[in-house]
């Protein structure tokens, strides 16, 4: 008798069986999976501005670039050195990443010989449009002998290798990006009576675009070109990856086999994306040499590879939205970060903004303000103590114009003391090492002087050496989205293990 | 029986072997599978039921014999041009694209059978258009088959959000979508429960019947090859042990042994 009150219990809760009677079994029909879009979503900020961004439509996104891209130069980018820094080298940045994000996204191949086929198509821009040979052919029909001189090593390296895939592809192109810096910087084998790749010097002069006719000088008119140029290659390659290709280079990124027995042949498949991403190289290649007016074998080294990687990463592998957001960021920071900007407090509110910004969305709101209050005091302690023991010389620095209020929190020596900067950095990279060993309230307060001691850094050295402060910055976006989004901003999660 | 076959055979595997490094994995086998028949392929664990499906797709290279589809050998042949000329397989381990929608799952297993060029799918040309909407059409028919378990929403659901069952389903509806003469399916009731195998049992055969399709069925589950077979192939060691009715195959005192030992010597 004691069972009997719980038996009448198991009956009762099927009600969900009898609501889907009339559609059959319940088993085996995944309601919990019909879900997963509104659970996986995000919540708060980040997540009403992720489904906005969903809820837009492709083609209003592409126009809203063209459009922006079209009324900067009237409006943000007014200078002749602005447009040529942020507006021609963002979207040579895009165009590259455009080009490398099809094989490398789309079709999943590692290709790090990119940079050669940016350089080849250099080099035939150089070698025929210049007074180096006196060929002066119009850009219509160099640069389509660009695309080609892209083109057939990649489609040689493809084919000579049937399974080139995987790892081995990665080291034949990074073989073939080495041997071409070689070949262009040092074999520089004599046609014609001069060397054909102009050696380390490189080849200088070369023409400006000139299509049917038409001269490409100005930076308005080079920039105006290449919205052009990068909407059309974008919206092509949009194109190509909505259709059987596309969905083909997907299928043979997720599963090669799989593809293989559905009927596709993945190695052609594959050679075509490497052909593809390296026609793309071409193009923007000659590009670049026609805007620098030289093509010099040290501008495509793995320096280049690196960020062209970062930009297609940070936007998100295989999304052609995220290769602009991508190049906008690396490119900007690239030229905030120059010594001779035109905006030399730009790249500091930039620092600090994204600290802000980072100490802000720390929950709960009460953890922020003691972060924060953390951070300011050990400022102000630590410049207390420095001025009162160790003197004026230790304190006086100068920080630019503008940013005046900086010099009585952060301590900036006047002169370099002896290795008290490399000192400074070291003991940066042991406190975030540190921190992120602490756990609770603990890495809070820890935090507050780190975060003085990174901006002691910043100020110090890190604002000094542009060069490498640049690939430091790549690294720890990089380090913070593999964390934070490992698909990067735009990109879409993928679940390898299921 | 025989005689009939002779002519409507779609699949035939003459003196076909396959051996791993000395072990013979497939060993001079003979099979014929005729025109809008179920031939189910039965056996115990390594027995090489996989290993035939493989040697089927051209996964892997026979050592010997041929593999003729409608009179054309198959050997030899790129996997990918196997599946072209109407041969389509199902995996024991499924091998979905997870990362893309169930959709494009169907959409892109019909690579095979439409032509438009990338070149032309770049510029949108008016054909290229009419052969997505003709994939995209297919694709809804192909999956329609599965009543609405995979119907509605899930189109635009990446294939990882699957259940099992339904990821059993993508597969066959990926697999018909190469507009296959043949289909191979490799254990489809596997981790499937009661009631969802009498349901791909009725599936399997309304495939036949409605759908036309010739099946190779590896099951390991005696209620589903008993449902729809019309012949039962029994394999051990590579070698076909029993060849019939279900009923005859699974009174086969060898497949009993086969599957259960015997406590007399072997007869090797």
């Amino acid at each position: 008798m004691s069972d009997t009150p719980d038996t009448p219990g198991p009956p009762e809760p099927p009600p969900e069986p009898q609501s889907s009677a009339e559609s059959g079994p319940k088993i085996g029909v995944d309601s919990w999976v019909a879900s997963h879009g509104g659970r996986s979503g995000r919540s708060g900020p980040i997540g009403s501005i992720s489904r906005a961004w969903e809820s837009i439509p492709d083609v209003a996104r592409f126009l809203a670039f063209v459009a922006i891209a079209l009324s900067l130069p009237f409006w943000l980018l007014k200078s002749e050195g602005d447009l040529f820094n942020f507006g021609l080298f963002t979207l040579l940045f895009i165009g590259m990443g455009l080009g490398l994000n099809v094989d490398v996204g789309f079709a999943g191949l590692l290709d790090l010989g990119y940079v050669a086929a940016f350089g080849i198509g250099g080099y035939a821009y150089a070698l025929l449009s210049s007074g180096y040979y006196g060929i002066h052919w119009p850009a219509e029909v160099v640069i389509p002998i660009a695309m080609l001189a892209a083109v057939i090593p990649a489609a040689v390296l493809g084919f000579s290798a049937r399974r080139l895939l995987g790892d081995y592809l990665a080291i034949v192109t990074l073989f073939f990006a080495e041997a071409f810096l070689v070949f262009t910087n040092v074999s520089n084998p004599t046609i014609f009576g001069k060397g054909i790749t102009g050696g380390a010097n490189g080849i200088p002069q070369a023409d400006p675009l000139t299509f049917f006719g038409y001269q490409l000088t100005s930076s308005k008119q080079l920039y105006f070109f290449l919205v052009g140029a990068v909407a059309l290659v974008a919206a092509a390659l949009y194109f190509a990856n909505q259709s059987r290709t596309g969905r083909a280079w997907r299928a043979s990124r997720e599963d090669p086999l799989a593809a293989e027995v559905m009927s596709i042949p993945v190695n052609r498949l594959k050679i075509l994306a490497f052909i593809f991403s390296w026609a793309v190289a071409g193009l923007f290649g000659a590009i670049y040499v026609a805007i620098l007016t030289s093509a010099v074998s040290t501008n495509y080294s793995i320096g280049l590879l690196i960020t062209i990687y970062a930009v297609i990463i940070l936007g998100g592998l295989g999304s052609i939205a995220g290769v602009f957001v991508g190049a906008i960021i690396i490119n900007c920071v690239f030229v905030f970060l120059e010594p001779q900007t035109d905006h030399p407090e730009a790249k500091r509110w930039i620092f600090y903004g994204v600290i802000i910004l980072l100490v802000a969305t720390l929950k709960p709101w009460y953890k922020a303000v003691v972060l924060c209050v953390g951070t300011i005091a050990s400022g102000f302690i630590v410049h207390a103590i420095v001025s009162a023991t160790a003197g004026s010389a230790w304190t006086s620095g100068k920080t630019v114009a503008g940013a005046g209020w900086l010099s009585h929190w952060v301590v900036i020596p006047k002169v370099s003391h002896g290795n008290v900067n490399n000192l400074l950095y070291i003991g940066l990279v042991v406190a975030v090492v540190l921190v992120a060993m602490l756990k609770g309230w603990w890495r809070i307060i820890a935090l507050g002087p780190t975060i003085y001691l990174a901006a002691v850094v910043w100020e110090n050295v890190l604002t000094e050496n542009p060069g490498v402060t640049a690939f430091i910055l790549f690294g720890a976006m990089l380090v913070g989205l593999m964390i934070k989004r490992p698909q990067g901003l735009l990109g879409t999660a993928r679940v390898e293990i299921v | 029986m025989a005689a009939a076959a002779e002519h409507t055979a779609l699949l035939e595997l003459n003196g076909l072997s396959m051996s791993f490094g000395g072990l013979n994995v497939i060993d001079n086998l003979d099979l014929v599978v005729n025109q809008s028949e179920i031939v189910s392929v039965i056996g115990p664990n390594g027995a090489g039921k996989t290993t035939l499906f493989n040697v089927i797709t051209g996964i892997y290279q026979p050592d010997a014999g041929e593999i003729l589809l409608g009179g054309q050998n198959l050997v030899g042949m790129a996997p990918h041009t196997i599946t072209r000329n109407g041969v389509a397989r199902t995996f024991q381990t499924l091998r979905l694209f997870l990362n893309m929608s169930v959709i494009e799952n169907v959409m892109a297993s019909q690579y095979g059978r439409t032509k438009v060029d990338v070149f032309r799918a770049m510029l949108r040309t008016p054909g290229m258009r009419r052969e997505e909407k003709e994939i995209k059409a297919r694709a809804e028919e192909k999956l329609s088959f599965f009543g609405q378990r995979l119907m509605g929403y899930r189109w635009n659901q990446p294939a990882y959000s699957l259940s099992y069952a339904n990821r059993r389903r993508l597969e066959i509806a990926r697999a018909m979508a190469t507009e296959p003469r043949i289909l191979l399916l490799d254990e489809p009731a596997a981790g499937m429960n009661p009631t969802e195998t009498h349901e791909i049992t009725e599936l399997i055969g309304k495939l036949r019947d409605e759908g036309g399709y010739t099946i190779l069925l590896i099951e390991h589950d005696m209620h589903v090859v008993e449902g729809i077979s019309d012949r039962v192939v029994a394999l051990d060691h590579g070698v076909k042990i029993a060849e019939g009715s279900f009923d005859s195959v699974a009174t086969d005192p060898r497949v009993v042994e086969a599957y259960l030992g015997t406590k007399a010597t072997s007869t090797k």
